[in-house]
């Protein structure tokens, strides 16, 4: 295995961790919000969330190009007062990929804290304690399946992006060129030994994640709440 | 003891199974007294209780509690739960699944005190299942540690909603006698929900009734079950369980508490306005009952 081989995924993982880690502080308020508001327009958010898994990746990824384009409102205040440019850049494919992993968060959080008796939570109001304490010392703990089932489905799905990473990255080594691309290219290029690699390594990788999800969620039905 | 006089004059319209419902109650509620709300399901018990804890908000009315405004929709005061200092007891007692017994009851006191929750598990005979999950308890046991985790952060009003409802009939009057035990212990206001008249009977020191969304009688068990102007000699209160047809004359059974079984006879005329499920008074005056100790 050569150091570009090694490099790419790296930066693969590099990618995938930084999403989930990002994803995991923004998705678990708005999977909070989510399961309890009673917010009107609740469905419109719970849509543009949801989103993603249902766009086609190149339509993501062309809205972020055009949002990170220096000549958009957005992109011209990054380049002008930030001096960065998201485009082809890491910073870039880590933005989008957090935009197209977010249900993959969101969702399983929201179901875990839904399925959650609501007395559960009230009981913990009752005993004076605080939302914030009854979210993290009550709520949380009682949906580990679903947190973890939440981190599994995010990681893997962020290593097995394709369409957006493209669109926004391009094929850069060492900045944007991950796994699935490097797959690509190497097919185009007929390296058909250092496409299996990646495609063995992606292959197994996803294999043992879903099967961590089923494991934990078969042992969640023993462990009923009430 | 302080005293923290109970002061409710609410509105809420409910929407219930058979189409909305008005719930109005107006009341008080002197300071150490174990009350039962007592009526058929659906009249709005619960949601009392709710409305009482701040879980649940009035669309309008006042709730004192003392000297304490809990509620008052015209002032806009509306103190959520967290500070109104009370214990509640959920129907399924809303054990936390992540904590054993004994962090159940330390997660619910104010001040972490090791000694007072190690007393507090002593009282309710929880020793030996401390460092149990609640998913290994038994219905009685769950119902124990809900009751002392209530308790743990010395309220000034415990609300138990339905406490005893999911438990066998000798379990029932065990862990009622448990329930008296720590309201004599404690003296802390106590507000139960019950549709069991054998639990009213045997806790309550007051009743408030209530039927679709009002108070119909308010007072002690014995004036709010019995009709006064019966000099009656014997009188046991019970539900209609069954009536059957033997002409001329009718077998009504009736169900007092949860175990005794009476058979009455009726006429006709008796039945004009009973009907399965009433809740009815069985009683005799012509003759001088026989008392005998038992055993």
């Amino acid at each position: 295995m050569d150091s570009s081989f090694i490099q790419t995924l790296l930066l693969t993982f590099k990618l995938a961790f930084l999403t989930t880690s990002i994803l995991l502080v923004i998705g678990l308020p708005i999977a909070r919000w989510l399961a309890y508001s009673k917010f009107r327009f609740k469905p419109l958010i719970e849509a543009l969330v949801s989103m993603p898994m249902v766009l086609p990746p190149s339509v993501i990824g062309y809205y972020m190009l055009v949002l990170y384009s220096p000549k958009e409102a957005f992109g011209s205040f990054l380049e002008n007062v930030l001096n960065v440019r998201l485009a082809f850049s890491f910073e870039g494919i880590l933005i989008a990929s957090v935009v197209f992993s977010l249900p993959f968060m969101v969702q399983p959080l929201q179901n875990g804290l839904r399925s959650l008796p609501d007395s559960l939570r009230e009981a913990s109001y009752t005993l004076g304690k605080s939302t914030l304490t009854t979210f993290f010392r009550v709520q949380l703990p009682n949906i580990k399946p679903s947190i973890i089932t939440a981190i599994a489905l995010t990681f893997a799905h962020t290593i097995g992006e394709f369409g957006v990473v493209l669109m926004v990255g391009g094929n850069m080594p060492g900045e944007t060129r991950v796994a699935s691309i490097a797959i690509y290219d190497e097919v185009q290029s007929l390296n058909f030994a250092t496409a299996n690699q990646y495609a063995i390594i992606l292959f197994i990788i996803s294999l043992v994640l879903l099967t961590t999800i089923y494991s934990v969620n078969k042992k969640q039905e023993a462990w009923k709440i009430i | 003891m302080e005293n923290h006089l109970i002061h409710i004059d609410i509105e809420k319209l409910m929407h219930t199974a058979n189409g909305p419902m008005k719930l109005t109650v107006k009341t008080e509620i002197g300071s150490g007294e174990l009350v039962a709300l007592f009526g058929p399901s659906g009249a709005g018990k619960t949601t009392l209780l709710r409305i009482l804890s701040g879980l649940t908000d009035p669309d309008k009315g006042v709730v004192k509690f003392g000297d304490t405004v809990w509620y008052d929709s015209e002032k806009k005061i509306n103190l959520p739960s967290q500070q109104r200092n009370i214990g509640f007891m959920f129907q399924d007692y809303a054990l936390f699944p992540n904590m054993t017994v004994e962090e159940n009851i330390l997660f619910a006191q104010t001040v972490k005190d090791a000694k007072a929750a190690s007393e507090l598990i002593s009282i309710f005979g929880l020793n030996e299942l401390r460092k149990r999950k609640p998913s290994k308890l038994s219905g009685g046991q769950k119902q124990r540690v809900a009751l002392a985790r209530a308790l743990a952060r010395k309220p000034q009003l415990l609300l138990l909603d339905e406490p005893l409802s999911a438990l066998d009939a000798e379990m029932r009057v065990m862990l009622q006698d448990e329930i008296r035990h720590a309201h004599e212990l404690l003296g802390t206001t106590t507000i139960m929900v019950s549709h069991d008249l054998n639990e009213v009977f045997r806790l309550a020191s007051h009743v408030v009734m209530i039927e679709n969304g009002e108070i119909k009688k308010t007072g002690k068990p014995e004036t709010v079950f019995s009709d006064n102007t019966i000099s009656g000699k014997v009188q046991i209160t019970g539900q209609i369980a069954r009536i059957e047809r033997q002409d001329p004359i009718n077998i009504v059974t009736v169900i007092s508490g949860s175990n005794q079984i009476i058979k009455v006879i009726a006429f006709d005329s008796d039945l004009e306005n009973l009907k399965l499920g009433d809740q009815v008074m069985v009683y005799t005056k012509a003759f001088n009952p026989i008392i005998s100790k038992l055993g």
